[in-house]
């Protein structure tokens, strides 16, 4: 099939074989941000990966199943899915350019968010008050590393989300502000698919 | 106040480390003193260091290789030396401390600091060019990951004059190279560089699928695209698909080196070999990383010098992403000797084995592609040729190797030391320097001398054998890598030939250096004023040599593989086209920036001195934060501007 008739075919774009020309710019920014965060999954991979060979080694100290309290790691779970929700909503709003609307979401975001993290740091000061610190055994130091990187995911998402809030009060949801939110978005979510995988592998699992 | 940071970290009392380093001060000093007495800064601030053009970035990159191979082969030439002299009663000169932190720069330099940056390089100036389009997706990351490269190895240098590289070897494996046993700062130079610069690559393989997925001339679809940017497509997933690991690995080994995580400790329930497979995990791809793109140059470099279009296309695409995805099935091939039992050395051995077979395909499609051209003998298809060969000889020791009863046997000798250097000489090096001879006219200009460049290509070719061939038979012999103080005085005679081999290969690299004198100086004679100086198939020899910032006035519209072949073959149209405004993306500081402050944060890290850590990681955050808040990127050519531009390129008269 030659050019000209693929283009009469689909309109000139030919976007299915990929013979349209550059794509606009908005497909680029959240292609190439999606790519960022498959990265960032493989890197959690292998987080998961060394406490998956780690989570037996516990050196004679406590194991997962005398220091998870499941409870909490329930609402922590609800915090962090209904935080997506209201993400969900907020870009929806964004995208109508309900300003108004956005800028509720986002609080109820990240009202949501800090609270999960502020369960997950008082679990961990518990946890190294009760002597079971990260350099206690390999078994912990595979959890603390797991679970914080995720933490600190969590924290660069709520400090990006006031950096974006900001810009939103300060210009407007314009096509540029309406591009970084979508990538924040997407690494709101990744946020939330790998938390299923540590709620998973580390606390169901643990204390199973 | 300044960590562990103090006097005795110079090490006044060792001539050798104290010398080099002052020479090294002192050239670093004369060519910044020239560049001040001369004026020349605000022209490499405007031009160079904020500059976010694709094959400027891809220029600095090479750059940076090439500086950095006079540094990995200096490392070298010491090490045979040393194990030349070191033999029976003789110690030689360097005591082991020293010789270990040697081999171990080496390694570090010539994977991370060397053919990373070559390859990158290559692909940063050729993709976008080859895809027809203006610039990668994201042209200031481009400028990011490029300096944060640069970072990385102006960190390992530092470390010749500030304390000590790590004495691990290249691939830092604990417990060796955890606290217990270096509690000092080599191994956290290590980390840090490779941190550092290990982001700048990903971000650089998350730039270029972005790309070559997203942004491409029209009519381009996926089997259009020259092999070149197949080959750069597959080896930046696998940037995508590994180099995180890598990253998780060293924050593990930071972690137990600054917090006493127990990862990879003997106690508290460490497991050292999870490094070992994760490093691999890692690592097998990284040479895929490195020789994908190589094979990329070559199947460019045939095609045209052979004067026919690529025999078989797509099984070399097809092969090519075989390659890409069997490269995640082997890792373990390089620990047969962990002791995983039969069965999965079994899996591992036969998928290694296996490898052979895409790659196979590759080397008869090369040699189908020679068979009846009319070949042009010129530099670039004589590291073709000579690549094959040498190749075809790494990869069947690659196999042998592959045999794990036979891994057992040659397993940390120097026949794989030969094995690894021989695909990679063999392979990436020659390879990159294929696509500099070929590509260096599009990029400046004027082409490059080929009675220099010839002579380096048969110095790099003689001395390769002369100096990795006698490993091949001192590793049957029984000699392990890394010795400091050679054992058995009958391996003496061939470890001099190796010396003498990695004193041709210096004079191959000189012949380069002389060549790159000879052409600058010679070069209003050796102009390529049509842009395709060498009869080109694909769209980079399309435009003039160098390239307008912009590349393409009007985007090419491409209708079938080697779109360019297609339209001279056709004739070109001599009607001017109707010129648009073009929006370029405006240059920016924020690479360099960034990467200093990376640099500050590695150093401080290195040395305890915290405050100085948050600060710089403060800084880090602010230059992101205000990138992140600016808009207008982009500057636009107008139409007018760009039709000046083109007619005095074309040699047309002035507008009407």
């Amino acid at each position: 099939m030659t050019i000209a008739t693929i283009d009469a075919v689909s309109g000139g774009l030919a976007r299915g074989r990929g013979g349209g020309g550059p794509a606009p710019t908005r497909t680029v920014v959240a292609y190439g941000f999606w790519i960022f965060i498959l990265s960032d999954i493989v890197m959690f991979s292998g987080l998961f990966a060394a406490y998956a060979v780690l989570s037996g080694n516990t050196a004679g100290g406590p194991t997962g199943s005398e220091l998870f309290n499941l409870r909490n790691v329930f609402i922590e779970t609800m915090c962090l899915l209904f935080s997506s929700y209201t993400c969900g909503l907020g870009a929806l709003s964004a995208e109508r350019r309900q300003r108004g609307r956005f800028l509720v979401f986002a609080l109820f975001t990240f009202v949501l968010g800090a609270a999960f993290l502020f369960i997950e740091i008082s679990e961990f000061a518990d946890m190294v008050s009760k002597g079971a610190g990260p350099s206690r055994s390999g078994f912990l130091s595979g959890f603390f590393t797991l679970v914080g990187m995720h933490g600190a995911h969590v924290t660069s998402g709520l400090v990006w989300l006031i950096y974006m809030v900001a810009q939103v009060i300060a210009k407007g949801l314009r096509p540029h502000v309406l591009r970084r939110l979508l990538c924040w978005s997407l690494f709101w979510h990744a946020l939330d698919i790998i938390w299923v995988g540590v709620l998973t592998l580390v606390y169901l699992m643990g204390v199973g | 106040m300044l960590g562990r940071l103090s006097w005795a970290a110079i090490p006044f009392n060792e001539p050798l480390p104290i010398i080099s380093a002052a020479v090294v001060l002192i050239v670093i000093l004369g060519v910044l003193g020239i560049i001040t007495v001369k004026g020349w800064w605000p022209y490499l601030w405007k031009e160079w260091i904020t500059s976010v053009d694709h094959k400027r970035i891809g220029v600095m990159y090479f750059t940076l290789g090439l500086v950095m191979l006079l540094r990995g082969y200096s490392d070298a030439i010491m090490m045979r030396s040393q194990q030349a002299i070191a033999v029976g009663n003789a110690q030689g000169y360097l005591p082991p401390e020293h010789f270990n932190q040697i081999f171990s720069a080496h390694g570090t330099i010539m994977i991370f600091f060397v053919a990373m940056p070559l390859v990158i390089g290559l692909m940063n100036f050729a993709v976008p060019l080859q895809l027809g389009v203006r610039d990668v997706a994201f042209p200031v990351l481009n400028s990011v990951s490029f300096w944060l490269t640069a970072s990385g190895a102006l960190l390992v240098n530092v470390s010749l004059v500030i304390g000590n590289f790590a004495r691990t070897g290249w691939m830092g494996y604990p417990p060796l190279s955890g606290l217990a046993f270096s509690p000092d700062v080599g191994p956290d130079y290590y980390l840090w560089s490779l941190q550092i610069s290990g982001i700048g690559t990903l971000l650089t393989g998350v730039n270029f699928v972005t790309t070559i997925l997203k942004l491409r001339a029209p009519g381009m679809i996926y089997f259009r695209m020259p092999v070149f940017c197949w080959t750069a497509l597959a080896a930046n997933m696998l940037i995508i698909a590994a180099f995180p690991i890598l990253t998780a690995t060293f924050v593990m080994l930071l972690l137990d080196r600054y917090l006493g995580m127990h990862f990879f400790t003997n106690n508290a329930g460490g497991n050292q070999m999870m490094y070992v497979n994760l490093f691999w995990a890692w690592g097998h791809p990284e040479v895929y990383i490195l020789i994908l793109p190589a094979f990329g140059v070559f199947s460019e470099v045939v095609a045209t010098f052979s004067g026919k279009g690529l025999f078989s296309y797509r099984s070399m695409v097809l092969a090519t992403l075989g390659i890409c995805i069997l490269s995640f099935m082997v890792w373990l091939h390089h620990f047969f000797t962990m002791g995983a039992g039969a069965d999965v050395n079994a899996f591992f051995g036969i998928m290694s084995a296996i490898i052979a077979v895409p790659t196979g395909v590759k080397i008869f499609n090369w040699l189908f592609t020679l068979f009846r051209g009319r070949i042009v003998f010129s530099t670039p298809i004589l590291f073709a040729v000579g690549f094959m060969v040498t190749f075809v000889l790494g990869g069947m020791t690659g196999v042998l190797l592959a045999v794990p009863p036979v891994d057992f046997v040659l397993h940390n000798s120097v026949f794989l030391v030969a094995h690894f250097h021989n695909v990679i000489i063999g392979g990436v090096v020659f390879g990159v320097l294929a696509g500099y001879n070929y590509w260096f006219p599009k990029a400046f200009g004027f082409t490059l001398d080929e009675r220099f460049g010839k002579a380096s290509f048969w110095c790099w070719l003689v001395g390769f054998y002369l100096a990795f061939m006698p490993l091949y038979v001192l590793g049957l012999m029984g000699m392990t890598r890394r010795l400091q103080h050679i054992p058995d005085p009958s391996w003496r005679p061939l470890l001099l030939v190796a010396e003498v081999g990695a004193v041709v290969i210096f004079l191959g690299i000189l012949c380069q250096i002389a060549q790159l004198y000879v052409s600058v100086r010679t070069r209003e004679s050796r102009r390529d004023l049509t842009g395709d100086p060498w009869n080109g198939r694909t769209l980079e020899w399309a435009t003039s040599s160098p390239p307008p910032a912009y590349n393409f006035a009007v985007l090419p519209r491409v209708e079938t593989i080697d779109a360019f072949w297609e339209m001279k073959r056709r004739g070109l149209t001599a009607v001017e086209p109707a010129y648009e405004t073009i929006e370029m993306p405006r240059n920016s500081p924020t690479g360099f920036v960034t990467a200093f402050f990376a640099v500050v944060t590695g150093f401080a890290a290195i040395w305890h001195i915290w405050w100085i850590v948050i600060l710089a990681l403060l800084a880090i955050a602010v230059t992101v934060l205000v990138f992140g808040w600016s808009e207008n990127r982009e500057r636009e050519i107008r139409a007018n501007e760009i039709a000046r531009m083109e007619r005095a390129r074309l040699g047309l008269g002035r507008p009407a």
